[in-house]
């Protein structure tokens, strides 16, 4: 989050209380960006009304990458580069590979699953974190609302919303 | 919670009406069922008499080929001979499909024990809301019992290589050293006593669950729920030994000379994910109905993992169990694939290669999305498949070792399945009249009401 961006944050200290402010919020025409918690509530992200993760759509890209290296490399070293006779079996014996070409698959699903979601939310080594409050690594719930999104209702407008949907305290940033 | 509707026991009796109508449609399918295996008998009995000498040459070309084989590789070892090679009678394809049936739905009966009592086990919240689906299965065990036994009793012979005369008498024409070996384990009497004994348990244990499970309809408390754990583990520990015994008797048993250590798991993998697609087929059909209506699409999504995960691991025992036979290419092992792949003019090559696609590659795609899983129509196809699939697969383990090259699918097939599928709706559509479609009691099903994934 760039710091050019002016966020207004609603702080709350109970997880059912920032679960309903969310819909109460929500309903007056304010758009949330994100709601920030020490620990994962359930049911949240359905209330800020986030779209689905796309990472099972990459876990199968990367499913059939593996599948289709592990079985590239197998047929390229055992049949064309260097054909070779093992156990008696043709040079290209797909049962003696299915093994393999498994752990392939998983392999590169696994690791670029990890991968996808570190770069898909700025996690690699060195990055300092951007935490809009400290204490929602502690004991708070941290209601962020982008003011440049939200041009329909004034600010004054969506610091009132938060209050009275149960804040302890409300911050711009 | 605040916010959540509060959930009150009292409203969520709901019981099962199995209409005249629908009883009436399910007959019907079952006449259609006996007319169908009357024709095929009848047309089987003309056919097989015309065929005759032809057949005959065949067989005698096949025993040559043995005999050489035997010949060649030490002691007999792979003297392969399915009982059908050497007194083929035409009515074998009608036991054989007996057989099939009544094992292939004893296992959706048992395996309908088996989740519940897995549920109690695990201590499982989502499941309490279903449970009384899979809980009226093992009714059907009380038809099958009979079955399988008329069957052993009357043309045991006709199925197993090791119940043929002779067989383990020295000096008899028909004396098999290797089945003679077996024949402590292999012989009529501890059969008999493991397949009643293990029936008798097995349905004694159900009628325990059942009683005290509707017993909890009435009283509530967890003293019921705890009787109830008690009760599953007893059954898991006993279901872990005899699934793998039952698997040996009537199925591997049936190619005597052939053995596999993993056959045991194969077959209740086989039994697991078909039980579970039925479970899941019966709970969409009541849901069409207008019952059930607290089972929503998380715990069908849950449902759908468990076919999909299923599936996948009776891939892995399959494919395992193969990849080992293939890859050490031992005469005595092989035989059993070589059999299956081309042997007996390949007529089982099709069905195998249909079976590993209705088994794993499609409920793999079909179920592999989130929304998949949370949509009935692709839950109906994806269960509907598995079961057919998983049909193939008995048909694909039983018919070689009995009819060899007799086998085929034809009216007798399909007139013998719907006459079984027939029956098990009929009963279980019964058995499910006969309590509270949802455990009102059940202390977790507060927390099934709420299952949210």
């Amino acid at each position: 989050m760039s710091s050019t961006t002016n966020y207004i944050l609603g702080v709350y200290d109970d997880e059912d209380e920032v679960l309903h402010a969310v819909s109460e919020v929500k309903s007056k025409g304010i758009k949330i960006e994100d709601v920030f918690t020490p620990f994962p509530i359930h049911g949240l992200d359905r209330a800020v009304g986030h779209e689905r993760t796309r990472l099972p759509i990459a876990a199968f890209m990367f499913g059939v990458l593996g599948l289709t290296c592990a079985l590239s490399l197998i047929s390229y070293t055992m049949v064309f580069d260097w054909p070779m006779i093992i156990g008696g079996k043709d040079f290209f014996a797909l049962p003696n590979w299915i093994p393999v070409s498994f752990e392939g698959t998983v392999l590169f699903t696994a690791f670029g699953l990890v991968i996808t979601f570190c770069i898909s939310n700025n996690l690699y080594p060195g990055n300092q974190p951007d935490l809009l409050d400290l204490r929602i690594t502690d004991d708070k719930f941290v209601m962020a609302i982008n003011v440049d999104k939200n041009k329909k209702v004034s600010a004054d407008d969506i610091k009132k919303a938060l209050k009275d949907s149960g804040a302890i305290e409300v911050n711009v940033k | 919670m605040a916010g959540h509707s509060h959930f009150s026991p009292a409203n969520v009796e709901e019981h099962f009406e199995f209409t005249s109508e629908g009883k009436k449609r399910v007959i019907y399918a079952f006449i259609a069922g006996i007319v169908a295996l009357v024709l095929g008998i009848y047309l089987l009995s003309k056919g097989e008499a015309g065929g005759h000498e032809v057949a005959n040459a065949g067989h005698e070309a096949v025993k040559a080929g043995h005999e050489a084989a035997s010949e060649h590789l030490s002691g007999g070892a792979v003297s392969h001979q399915p009982a059908a090679e050497e007194h083929y009678d035409w009515t074998n394809r009608i036991w054989a499909n007996v057989w099939l049936n009544a094992v292939f739905f004893t296992g959706i009966a048992i395996i309908g024990m088996f989740f519940v009592s897995l549920q109690y086990l695990t201590k499982s919240g989502w499941s309490s809301v279903m449970k009384r689906v899979p809980e009226a299965f093992p009714k059907f065990l009380y038809i099958t019992l009979p079955i399988l036994l008329l069957v052993f009793f009357f043309k045991g012979d006709a199925i197993f290589h090791w119940m043929h005369h002779g067989v383990t008498e020295v000096g008899n024409e028909n004396y098999d050293k290797i089945i003679a070996g077996k024949s402590g384990y292999l012989n009529k009497t501890f059969f008999l006593v493991r397949l009643v004994g293990f029936f008798a348990l097995w349905i004694g244990l159900w009628l325990v669950l059942r009683k005290k499970s509707l017993e909890e309809d009435l009283i509530g408390g967890t003293d019921l729920f705890t009787q109830l754990v008690r009760i599953s583990t007893a059954f898991i520990v006993i279901f872990g030994a005899s699934s793998s015994m039952f698997a040996w008797d009537w199925v591997m048993s049936i190619d005597t000379h052939w053995f596999s250590t993993m056959f045991g798991w194969y077959m209740f993998s086989s039994w697991h994910v078909t039980g579970l697609a039925v479970i899941t087929l019966t709970i969409l059909l009541l849901k069409d109905k207008g019952y059930m209506a607290y089972v929503n699409e998380n715990h069908l999504h849950d449902l759908g993992k468990l076919m999909f995960a299923f599936s996948i691991f009776w891939t892995y025992v399959w494919f395992e169990q193969f990849l080992l036979i293939y890859y050490a290419n031992m005469p005595e092992e092989i035989i059993y694939f070589l059999e299956r792949w081309e042997g007996h003019n390949k007529i089982y090559k099709t069905s195998e290669i249909l079976m590993v696609f209705l088994n794993f590659f499609f409920p793999f795609l079909v179920l592999m999305t989130r929304d998949a899983k949370r949509t009935r129509i692709f839950l109906k196809i994806a269960a509907f498949f598995i079961i057919v699939g998983h049909y193939i697969d008995f048909y694909q383990m039983i018919m070689p070792g009995v009819l060899g090259g007799h086998a085929g699918y034809g009216l007798v097939e399909f007139g013998m399945v719907t006459v079984f599928a027939s029956a098990f709706i009929y009963i279980i559509s019964d058995e499910l009249t006969k309590a509270s479609l949802i455990a009102k009691n059940h202390p977790f099903l507060p927390e099934a009401v709420h299952h949210d994934i």
